[in-house]
């Protein structure tokens, strides 16, 4: 072999080239590339004239109507509406750390240093409770604000929580009870997941939330309690699927030994088998995440006052009636920014176990 | 296992199993007894009394004097109408995402790639929410959007061409459309026992195919109405439009928002597909001369079908379940028609039963299918890896 250079002498240069090459291999290739280009600048162009060049950021909806550019002033006028719901207007500094603390729990969570049982449970337990502290109230001096006060994105991040919170032991519980060697058990397992993950998420919802109580008005705590709960056994069917994949994913070397060593069932899996799994079914687990995010959405069907239903309330009234396109975007990008983060963090995780391997 | 094992076995299961029985029994006797309370007789009697509402939109003929049975067929096929018209949009789209970010050319990656990740991180029920805000906030029929006079977007609704036909016959020659359709596929997907009946099956699929179509365009020309055209366009007649179809926005809305959400997920599903073809097998086609097109059609596409389709089944069946949406922006679909009949009625427990039944019939019926197909077109042997 000739002796190939392994750097490129002038970097610059072999980029262009190496642009040139991937952009116009052909005319005809060449020409697509063109016409995506400029679509690209086009749609590039209309959307920084539409949101920052002729947008009004603050003002009154006179303002908005005289300008040819998106009116955030919109979000601007409602963003506690839309954060808080009906929270007091003086305590909304309650439901702002609240939901910081709700958000910063799900950060932390995904540091690896959290990865171990009691850490992870010890961590979201405290955060809940803390979490209720500010929001009810009634404790330290702090006034009580009843449940059907709270609203907003504090609520939706509050539902998610609750999701995975009760969901997540739930869902290890199903997986469990699905491998049992027992027939009956995991019949009785297989059946209630299957038939949970057919169902669309609304008709649980609404059978939690308005049915539940016209059937056993006994047995049922609050509306906000029902729907979390609701939320829980949907987000557990599927993630036991998730969890069941992973521990099957495992060799059966792996319970055998643990199985020679002495190891009762419960030491099996709390030492051996669940850790793996758990490792192997972390990207599915996150974007069933961001999925369970999503869903939290749909809770405005059943008349709780999410971030949605807050946001629906904002351009509701009739000043602002026009601004719904803007109302829209805005909640949205709120979400793209919960949910693209998760999706990406499932990514790096997935990118970062391959290389492990 | 050892006979002690054995016998804790059956022990733990006979107890559990008994426990199960009582609750259950317990939890059906409180809410029977908790509805007597209220009034409300159990029973599947009520599905043939009247209903005394009306739906917002139905395929079949329905008023309000109509029974109970008959409102809840309404919003099953309002939902598979809905489901299938979003699925077929929804894949369409999804080649064209997936052909897109599979692309050697960046520009065109790139673009699928924003499409993609500005579509999939937002819920769908607030795209829902957002169509139907739009489609209620458009211009009055003086000035309403028009594209080529062909589809109008107007606050009076949205219109496309309709057929001048007599009522009815339209459904029909859909119904022979779609039996047709579906013979071709079960005949074309049939495992032939010798080859006879392989050289006449696919042959026989043409033929079903082709004469689903010729009957349902016969219907058609005969049902049409004498003396006016065969396609009938929207006209702005004083202060509405008359002729052509009218969609109500809460259909276009959830149409939109389904297609344009399950195009997202499907374009990625089917990327995956197309990376999951080898770059041998298009160098092969491309050394047996086939030209690009052919190469997508016959290679590239196909095996990318087969790779994808048990994800594709699921996918299918999540946005089969999106139809419920319809209760967000009324829609009148399955569920909405149920929750409706239980505010109307009282009877929750059979309507919710009724509710569940249809869901896991229909759900398991798509699966089903699509589980058939896989098997059938599923690459056997030594071809398995490709």
């Amino acid at each position: 072999m000739a002796d190939i250079p392994l750097v490129s002498p002038q970097p610059g240069i072999d980029r262009l080239a190496r642009l040139r090459r991937s952009l116009f291999p052909t005319p005809l290739s060449g020409l697509v590339s063109l016409a995506g280009i400029a679509l690209a600048l086009w749609i590039g162009w209309a959307l920084l004239q539409w949101v920052v060049v002729q947008a009004v950021f603050t003002g009154s909806a006179e303002d908005c109507r005289a300008a040819s550019g998106a009116c955030w002033a919109v979000v601007t006028a409602r963003w506690r509406l839309m954060f808080f719901g009906l929270y007091p207007y003086e305590e909304h500094w309650r439901s702002a750390l609240a939901c910081f603390v709700l958000v910063a729990t799900i950060v932390l969570s995904c540091l690896p240093v959290f990865w171990t049982a009691l850490r992870i449970a010890v961590l979201w337990v405290a955060s809940a409770a803390l979490f209720l502290l500010l929001m009810r109230g009634g404790l330290f001096g702090l006034s009580l604000v009843g449940e059907e006060k709270w609203g907003g994105l504090t609520l939706s991040i509050f539902i998610f929580a609750g999701t995975a919170l009760f969901g997540m032991p739930l869902a290890i519980a199903l997986a469990l009870l699905r491998r049992s060697t027992l027939p009956l058990v995991s019949k009785l397992a297989g059946g209630f997941i299957d038939t949970v993950r057919s169902l669309p998420l609304v008709t649980i919802l609404f059978t939690v939330a308005v049915l539940l109580p016209i059937l056993a008005p006994g047995l049922s705590g609050t509306k906000l309690m029902r729907v979390i709960f609701g939320m829980a056994i949907f987000f557990a069917a599927y993630q036991a699927e998730i969890l069941r994949s992973g521990i099957q994913s495992l060799p059966v070397g792996q319970e055998e030994a643990a199985k020679a060593l002495g190891l009762g069932y419960w030491q099996r899996m709390r030492k051996v088998i669940l850790p793996q799994a758990f490792r192997r079914a972390l990207p599915p687990t996150v974007s069933q995440f961001a999925i369970s995010f999503k869903e939290v959405s749909l809770v405005i069907i059943i008349g709780i006052f999410d971030f949605l239903a807050s946001g629906n309330a904002a351009y509701g009234s009739g000043e602002w009636a026009f601004a719904y396109v803007e109302v829209y975007v805005f909640m949205a990008f709120v979400n793209f920014i919960f949910v693209f983060s998760l999706s990406r963090y499932g990514a790096y995780l997935e990118r970062r176990m391959r290389v492990g391997k | 296992m050892l006979p002690t094992r054995k016998r804790k076995a059956f022990l733990i299961q006979t107890v559990l199993g008994l426990l199960l029985l009582i609750g259950g029994a317990l939890l059906i006797r409180a809410i029977l007894q908790s509805l007597e309370g209220q009034g409300i007789s159990s029973g599947f009697g009520f599905l043939h009394r009247s209903t005394g509402w009306d739906v917002g939109f139905s395929l079949i003929e329905y008023t309000i004097n109509d029974p109970y049975w008959k409102v809840i067929l309404v919003g099953v096929l309002n939902t598979l109408f809905l489901g299938s018209i979003g699925l077929v949009l929804a894949t369409v789209l999804g080649v064209l995402i997936g052909v897109l970010r599979t692309s050697a050319n960046p520009v065109m990656a790139f673009l699928g790639t924003c499409y993609i990740e500005a579509i999939r991180n937002v819920p769908l029920i607030l795209q829902a929410f957002f169509w139907y805000a739009v489609f209620t906030h458009l211009p009055p029929p003086k000035v309403a959007a028009e594209a080529g006079g062909i589809i109008i977007l107007s606050s009076r609704g949205i219109f496309v061409p309709g057929l001048n036909v007599v009522p009815g016959a339209g459904l029909l020659a859909g119904g022979l459309l779609l039996a047709g359709l579906v013979l071709a596929l079960i005949l074309a997907l049939w495992p032939g026992r010798n080859l006879r009946a392989r050289e006449l099956l696919p042959l026989m699929s043409r033929g079903a195919l082709l004469g689903g179509i010729g009957l349902a365009v016969a219907v058609l020309l005969l049902a049409r109405t004498p003396g006016e055209t065969f396609l009938q366009f929207a006209e702005l007649k004083g202060l509405n439009f008359r002729g052509g179809i009218r969609v109500s926005p809460e259909f276009a809305a959830l149409l939109t928002a389904m297609s344009l959400y399950g195009g997202a997920f499907l374009g990625e599903i089917i990327r995956a597909g197309f990376m999951s073809v080898s770059r041998g097998q298009i160098e092969a086609a491309q050394a047996l001369g086939l030209g690009g097109w052919q190469v997508f059609s016959r290679v590239r596409l196909p095996l990318a079908l087969r790779a994808v389709l048990p994800t594709l089944t699921n996918q299918y069946v999540w946005l089969l379940k999106a139809t419920t949406l319809g209760i967000a922006v009324g829609f009148s679909d399955f569920f909405l028609v149920i929750s409706t009949a239980i505010n109307q009625s009282g009877q929750t427990l059979e309507l919710i039963l009724i509710l569940m039944g249809g869901f896991l019939i229909i759900n398991n019926l798509l699966a089903a299918i699509m589980n058939f197909i896989n098997r059938r077109i599923a690459l056997r042997g030594s071809q398995l890896r490709i």
